[in-house]
């Protein structure tokens, strides 16, 4: 219901904007661990690159953060509440303060460009505008804003489904975007698409967020990316963290450690 | 870029639909609510009835149950047996019949624009008939008995079964068809060799999903006159027999989820 | 529906089992019709019947007062479709969603399909002879039986509707902190309904052709006039009846394809 202007620097309730994880365990099937006792500090601005082999659990991470996945034990204290527990609608409000860009978009493709992007107005507008798309006019101006922003302005009218990969990318970062968030999670955002794409949709999102103090969390599987966009990266392996710190500090024999083997570095 | 700023230029604006749409979907609307509003309106509906409506059901069931097992095999098992043979002989008329007419309507193997629209509206005309009203049809003419249930499940039928042949005929390929042809095989050869290849597996799931259909319908039939499990329901119902009704209720419920899981299972092994 | 099977090129063996298939037909379709007492003199009989009863079918009456009849039964029928597509849409939508096991609880998705099982079980002829004895005869009886009908047909088209929608867009929503409802309205409707339009549509379609049907047992509308005509062996009013029932489907056709289009 809160259709309030949106603030573009720190929230406006002087809450930081850092997560902190402790102890965070994910059981998929009772006794076989996807996350060990994961801790980590997410700072409250800069871009966060999770690097690791497929299949050790950044998704899972990712995924335990906003709750799409529910987290077996631990904690995620983000602005003074604890992201594990909460439920209905505090988890709705939660999640509202954390937009997520998907690895496959996740698009409604039979919404419009812009009613996608205004989908991310959901957690705050009551849902009769929704259902008969009378979204208040702030929200529509901005979602052009943003729709401007990510270089598609002339698409707002187009079926999510008429556009190409990197368009839809897009799309999904003004959705992120529109949510007004205090964090921004990306699942494997660039795996689906071209190395040129991936590269101008890495760029996109770390200055679309760098310019409004956001906080972003990276899955990203291209070390180089991660490595070239992020202010800090978290190396996993099998569920746990083996390396944290400034990719500068990321050498080979870390990557030996999260990725194992050695053939695969020649 | 906030807007928090007073923007510029107006806010843009955006409605979902262009205003063509809108009115369509306006007027379409306000169509289906003055429909509405009237079918309300203007319904007979006898309030008195309504009244001990709850009461009449708990009668209903109660009048229902014990169901009286006595009368399957005197009276039950006959008109199931009879039912299900009213499905199976009218299914196989209608599949025979349905194929001449699916002929006709192919526009690959009839040439001619007259005889497919011939065999298009024997189509629509047989299925626009509901089995019922075939019924009433051949009872009137035939008398009551197994007879005329065969032959209204036969008719009704001819059209579903007809459209989807015909379709599945204009869906042949015609590689096979062609080298054929240039064999020089005689027409029945061609349809035989060329098409029934194609055609089969089509041929045969439509068989067998019209027969569950069918197997529905000819429980029915009886309380019109058609023979089968309907007329041993309408007997109970004419007597007040309750208790035997609802073992013939019974007995449908269990042929129809039993002929669904056979027919799927058939299916599932034959395509 | 074109198979693998007719790329191979067979040197026309005889086909032995579709000969051994057809026999075994032609013996039980013998033996049925001894079951059921159908004979050829029988049939002759009948065929005798048929053309007095044709002669008597033509020419249709459409005498003034047979028209305000069937002018009277063709709107009741036409109301008691209306109602029921009404009803069975209005209890249809909510009771397919709660039966598609992506979006909704394991328990609640199991009920819901063993309602929806149970609404399709019985013919809407049956439903409604049990109508008809708990709300007496009249239209309500036949609203009731064909609402019945509906929500088994409709709910099963969309759930399965559901069912096979894609999640992933879902997901996204409901991670934007949307509301139950807010999910549902941006995230699995606009994926559903196309589908669900189509299924009303036919579904309107359907109640006319069935509200001709419901009449028969007491359930109102143009089946009463019919049954009635039967009985009092009006056949040429009878043939008045079936002309027009057909020509009123087959606007109904044309409405709901015209329908269709408008929500595509």
């Amino acid at each position: 219901m809160d259709a309030s202007a949106p603030q573009q620097t720190r929230a406006a309730d002087g809450v930081s904007r850092s997560l902190i994880i402790r102890n965070l365990r994910k059981e998929y099937r009772a006794g076989v661990p996807v996350l060990k006792d994961v801790s980590l500090t997410i700072e409250g601005r800069g871009l966060t690159a999770i690097i690791g082999p497929s299949g050790t659990g950044k998704s899972t991470l990712i995924r335990c953060i906003n709750r799409l996945v529910d987290p077996t034990s631990g904690e995620m204290i983000f602005q003074g509440q604890d992201l594990a527990t909460l439920r209905g609608k505090a988890l709705r409000q939660a999640r509202r303060r954390i937009g997520m860009v998907f690895q496959e978009y996740n698009l409604v493709e039979r919404l419009t460009v812009i009613e996608n992007v205004l989908c991310g107005r959901l957690g705050y507008v009551p849902v009769w505008r929704a259902w008969l798309r009378k979204f208040p006019a702030a929200d529509v101006d901005r979602a052009f804003q943003l729709l401007d922003e990510v270089g598609l302005g002339d698409f707002a009218n187009q079926r999510a489904d008429q556009l190409s990969g990197g368009q839809r990318q897009r799309v999904g970062i003004a959705r992120a975007l529109m949510q007004d968030p205090d964090l921004i999670l990306a699942d494997e955002p660039t795996s689906s698409l071209d190395p040129k794409t991936s590269f101008e949709i890495m760029e996109l999102i770390a200055r679309r967020a760098g310019e409004r103090d956001i906080p972003v969390i990276v899955n990203i599987h291209n070390v180089e990316l991660g490595r070239r966009f992020a202010d800090r990266i978290v190396g996993m392996s099998k569920g746990e963290i083996v390396f944290n710190g400034p990719p500068a500090a990321l050498e080979e024999k870390h990557l030996l450690a999260i990725y194992g083997g050695e053939g695969w570095l020649e | 870029m906030s807007t928090m700023d007073l923007p510029a230029t107006p806010l843009r604006r955006w409605e979902r639909f262009t205003l063509a749409e809108r009115l369509g979907r306006a007027l379409f609307y306000l169509i289906a609510l003055t429909a509405i509003m009237w079918s309300f309106k203007t319904i007979e509906i006898i309030p008195e009835f309504l009244y001990d409506a709850p009461q009449q059901t708990v009668d209903l069931f109660a009048r229902m149950w014990p169901i009286d097992w006595s009368w399957y095999f005197p009276v039950v098992h006959p008109a199931l047996v009879e039912t299900l043979h009213i499905a199976t002989l009218g299914t196989i008329l209608a599949v025979i019949m349905a194929s001449g007419v699916a002929l006709l309507v192919a526009r690959n193997i009839t040439r001619s624009p007259i005889l497919n629209f011939i065999g298009r509206f024997i189509l629509v005309a047989t299925r626009s008939i509901h089995s019922i009203v075939w019924a009433l049809f051949f009872v009137a003419v035939f008398g009551p008995g197994a007879l005329a249930g065969t032959l209204a499940i036969a008719m009704h039928s001819i059209g579903f079964t007809g459209k989807f042949l015909s379709e599945a005929i204009e869906d042949a390929r015609r590689g096979p068809i062609e080298a054929l042809i240039a064999s020089g095989a005689p027409p029945l050869s061609i349809l035989i060799k060329g098409y029934w290849p194609q055609v089969k597996p089509a041929f045969l799931s439509i068989s067998i999903f019209r027969w569950d259909i069918n197997v529905r319908e000819s429980a029915v039939l009886g309380l019109v006159g058609g023979g089968g499990l309907g007329m041993a329901l309408d007997t109970a119902l004419a007597n007040l027999y309750w208790d035997q009704a609802g073992l013939v209720l019974f007995v449908i419920f269990i042929v129809v989820v039993v002929t669904e899981i056979l027919t799927t299972l058939v299916r599932s092994r034959i395509i | 529906m074109t198979s693998a099977a007719a790329d191979r090129r067979r040197a026309f063996p005889p086909n032995w089992p579709l000969r051994i298939g057809l026999l075994v037909l032609a013996i039980y379709v013998v033996y049925a019709a001894q079951i059921l007492d159908i004979t050829w003199t029988r049939f002759l009989i009948g065929i005798e019947h048929g053309e007095r009863f044709l002669s008597r079918m033509f020419p249709p009456d459409f005498s003034h007062d047979k028209l305000q009849l069937l002018y009277a039964g063709m709107m009741e029928s036409l109301q008691i479709a209306i109602l029921a597509t009404v009803f069975g849409t209005a209890i249809s939508l909510p009771l397919g969603l709660a039966s598609a096991r992506n979006i909704s609880p394991a328990p609640i998705a199991w009920a819901a399909r063993l309602f929806i099982v149970l609404c399709r079980t019985f013919h809407p002829l049956i439903v409604a002879i049990l109508f008809v004895k708990a709300v007496g005869f009249g239209a309500l009886a036949g609203i009731l039986a064909l609402t019945v009908a509906s929500v088994g047909f409709i709910s099963k088209l969309v759930g399965e509707a559901t069912e096979e929608m894609s999640m992933k867009q879902v997901e996204a929503v409901r991670a934007t902190g949307a509301s139950f409802m807010s999910v549902i309205i941006m995230g699995v409707m606009p994926q559903v309904m196309a589908r669900f339009i189509g299924f009303i549509a036919y579904e309107l379609d359907s109640n006319l052709r069935n509200s001709a049907l419901v009449g028969l047992v007491g359930g109102g509308g143009i089946g009463a006039t019919l049954f009635t005509a039967f009985q009092r062996f009006d056949y040429d009013f009878v043939l008045t009846i079936v002309i027009s029932i057909i020509a009123i489907v087959m606007v109904g056709e044309i409405l709901s394809g015209f329908m269709r289009r408008l929500f595509q």
